[in-house]
């Protein structure tokens, strides 16, 4: 599906990704680790061709085709979405006539015929039900208002009914409660499929207790320390991510140790 | 806008002034009745050339004469935030006739920057088809020529037709209503527009009478080096009630045209006005170069207890433009209302605004504007909220908020209050905001390309105008901005 090999970015003058390699197979959900501040969103956002951050060096291959060399709508249209950490507010678009254009943006682009109103409401009825979703918050401007947890289920909605090939969830689990926590989880587990890969950043492991990941990369520092199976995520929780990060630490050159 | 005239007036030249006076005589011609058209110039005699051309009565013309002898009196005003060429005045036509035929036979003859204008807007050129159950009345140059519904409209009494044929056939109600809410005096071009009208449109509801229809002018300047100078008098008599739209798309021009239009509503005991505007006059190219000056002068007069006037507008359109719709809540009781969406994109400036004058008890006004400014556009609010002392309990809630697409564009904000009455409360609440790249970044994440992550954006910026709009009227406002802001990205 997704193929990232030795990816350095930076912003202004500061490095933040230091040669990130990543190979995901469709089919196959990858966690994301790491504490804060580590360079995980920046990665989702430069899978989704946000702007802000600049590719110095690596290459990403997405279906095989080259990823970098796309716009960021190019990119959604070719199937890769982004849960953001923090949804944007959108005053005066609904959610509804927001969501109808992306996707008929997204169909377009595949050579479908634009769903009309009527289809297009035929289509988000059922997952709206299954996100506890109700038709209120859909007519409600995009995300302005919306507490935290509604921001998060409307993120997956969106996932669910754009339906890409590969989702990249940047904690979309923070800032929710237990409930909230295992709807969003459901409509993961309803839209992963042999087909479909899915890329989870999570700070804690909470929510691999209900998403199970077949791999867990730590991102420490804008560099993948350790990978493993989901047993990591237990491994880390026992011991925080502190005996990673000194293991990480000593291994570095010391003037970037002390940076 | 006469007291925000007085006080800021500056630079006291003689050079325009003198530049009319001394003229006057030097395009000395023969004025033969017969003309279509009117040698270019601004005189009396010019002034009874169209009075008689139109056979007015004595009172219009010399109405038109005491406008014309104190316009020779006044300056240009210098205050708006706005900067052009000056005006030779000596250089309009002021007359031309409607064209017998058609103007083109086929498409081909259309400039085709205009045709694609219009394919995007998603207007065939048989406009009036896109009208259906609209009554139009198409002002083309200078003179109506063509009203429809009229039948229907008629058998309930309303009044709807050219200014020129009202002056025919309703002296009275012209010669009652002329000039009360905005006399010739009243500022520079209300007073050139008073001297040289030479057309517009008229409508009058009678009592109790609720117009089945939204009226809609649709404007248009064909001739090149026409001045347009429409006047339009709308009375809503006591519990009538009338939405009139008006809307203009101009076609490509090199030469700056100036459009002094007037506009006066009067709405009586119980009545209510909707006054809707969509305006896309030719805003000049990317340099500036060509474009329509838009100096207009609108205001409505709630005259009597519970009566209500609004003015919802959408400014996408004009070089520049001068304008303030405006409203006199003299009525107990009565509602004024603003909303306004203005777009600057280029080299295009605007300053609007509107002015709520409450002087009846209890009266309220309602000002929403938006102002929207892309490439070096240059975009002004300017509002008068003014309490009389006799209008106890008024209440003014102002929201004006800017929206800026780059950092090569401007947005002002002038608001003018006075109050005058201890017991009245007046809101203003101001924001500027800049279309935000995280936004246009959610919009490209989810498939929406970055053209139409801004025109989504912007018009959800100015839902809260947009709703005011009858609905066909906001489906052309969106698609508006959507052309208006091309290549304002990326
Ligand atoms: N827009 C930005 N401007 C400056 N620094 C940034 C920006 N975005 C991220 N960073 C920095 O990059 C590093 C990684 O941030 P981020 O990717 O958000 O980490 P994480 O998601 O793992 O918490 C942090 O040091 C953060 O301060
Ligand atoms: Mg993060």
């Amino acid at each position: 599906m997704i193929e990232i090999k030795n990816l350095w970015a930076k912003i202004e003058d500061k490095g933040i990704l230091k040669g990130i390699n990543l190979t995901i197979n469709k089919g196959e959900v990858h966690a994301i680790m790491g504490p804060n501040g580590s360079g995980k969103s920046t990665l989702a956002q430069i899978l989704a061709g946000r702007e802000t951050y600049e590719v110095t060096e690596g290459s990403v291959t997405f279906k095989g085709k080259d990823l970098l060399d796309m716009d960021p709508e190019i990119r959604a249209r070719e199937g890769i979405f982004m849960a953001f950490q923090y949804p944007v507010e959108i005053p005066g678009v609904s959610c509804t006539y927001f969501l109808k254009s992306a996707l008929n943006g997204i169909r377009d682009h595949k050579g479908q015929p634009p769903l009309d109103a009527m289809e297009f409401l035929a289509m988000i009825r059922e997952k709206m039900d299954l996100l506890g979703i109700d038709q209120n918050l859909i007519n409600r401007a995009v995300n302005e208002g919306f507490s935290g947890g509604e921001k998060k289920r409307n993120e997956i909605f969106q996932m669910q009914v754009l339906n890409p090939d590969l989702a990249i969830l940047d904690e979309t689990d923070s800032g929710l409660d237990i409930d909230a926590l295992k709807v969003v989880a459901s409509g993961v587990t309803q839209f992963k499929n042999s087909e479909k890969s899915v890329i989870v950043v999570t700070h804690y492991q909470r929510l691999l207790d209900y998403i199970t990941p077949d791999f867990i990369h730590v991102l420490y520092n804008g560099r993948i320390v350790k990978s493993g199976g989901k047993e990591l995520a237990h491994e880390l929780e026992d011991q925080g991510y502190d005996r990673i990060k000194n293991e990480a630490d000593s291994a570095l050159p010391v003037e970037e140790s002390i940076a | 806008m006469s007291e925000l005239l007085t006080t800021e007036k500056e630079n006291e030249t003689e050079d325009i002034v003198d530049a009319y006076t001394k003229q006057e005589y030097k395009f000395g011609f023969v004025t033969d009745i017969e003309m279509d058209t009117a040698p270019p110039g601004l005189s009396e005699e010019i002034i009874r050339f169209i009075s008689k051309k139109k056979n007015e009565p004595e009172f219009l013309l010399d109405w038109r004469l005491q406008a014309y002898r104190h316009w020779q009196t006044m300056e240009e005003p210098k205050w708006p935030n706005v900067n052009y060429n000056a005006i030779d005045y000596q250089n309009i036509i002021y007359y031309a006739a409607p064209k017998k035929k058609v103007t083109l036979n086929s498409l081909d003859e259309v400039d085709p920057e205009l045709i694609k204008t219009y394919e995007k807007l998603g207007i065939p050129l048989a406009e009036q088809k896109r009208l259906t159950g609209v009554a139009v009345d198409a002002v083309f140059d200078s003179v109506s020529v063509a009203t429809t519904f009229k039948a229907k409209l008629e058998e309930m009494g309303i009044v709807f037709c050219s200014f020129s044929d009202a002056v025919l056939n309703h002296p009275d109600l012209i010669k009652r209503y002329l000039g009360t809410v905005v006399p010739y005096r009243d500022n520079f071009f209300a007073s050139l527009n008073s001297a040289v009208f030479t057309d517009g449109s008229f409508c009058y509801i009678p009592k109790g009478v609720k117009c089945p229809l939204e009226l809609s002018t649709y404007f248009r300047i064909n001739t090149a080096g026409t001045g347009q100078f429409e006047r339009t008098l709308i009375v809503a008599d006591e519990d009538s009630e009338v939405s009139y739209l008006e809307g203009c798309t101009a076609p490509m021009r090199d030469e700056n045209q100036l459009h002094a239009a007037v506009v006066e509503l009067i709405a009586h005991k119980n009545a209510k006005i909707k006054y809707s505007t969509v305006q896309n006059w030719y805003p000049g190219d990317k340099n500036g170069k060509g474009g329509i000056y838009n100096f207009v002068t609108k205001r409505g007069r709630c005259e009597g207890e519970n009566s209500k006037i609004s003015w919802t507008q959408v400014e996408t359109g004009s070089a520049i433009t001068w304008k303030y719709p405006s409203v006199i809540l003299k009525g107990d009781n009565s509602i004024g209302e603003f909303y306004s969406v203005a777009l600057t994109n280029n080299m295009q400036q605007a300053d609007t605004g509107t002015k709520m004058v409450h002087m009846g008890k209890n009266t309220r006004s309602n000002i929403v504007s938006k102002g929207i400014s892309a490439g070096k556009g240059q975009n002004s609010y300017r509002g008068l909220v003014k309490v009389l002392k006799n209008a106890s309990n008024a209440r003014n809630y102002t929201q004006c908020d800017s929206m800026l697409l780059g950092d090569r564009c401007g947005a002002h904000t002038f608001p003018y209050i006075e109050v005058a009455n201890t017991k009245s409360q007046v809101e203003h609440e101001a924001s500027t905001s800049k279309i935000g790249e995280d936004q246009i970044f959610y919009c490209q994440q989810r498939g929406i390309s970055p053209e139409d992550a801004v025109s989504m954006i912007v018009n959800g910026f100015c839902k809260e105008v947009f709703k005011e709009l009858p609905m066909e009227f906001a489906v052309e406002a969106k698609k508006l901005l959507e052309v208006s802001l091309e290549g304002s990205v990326g």
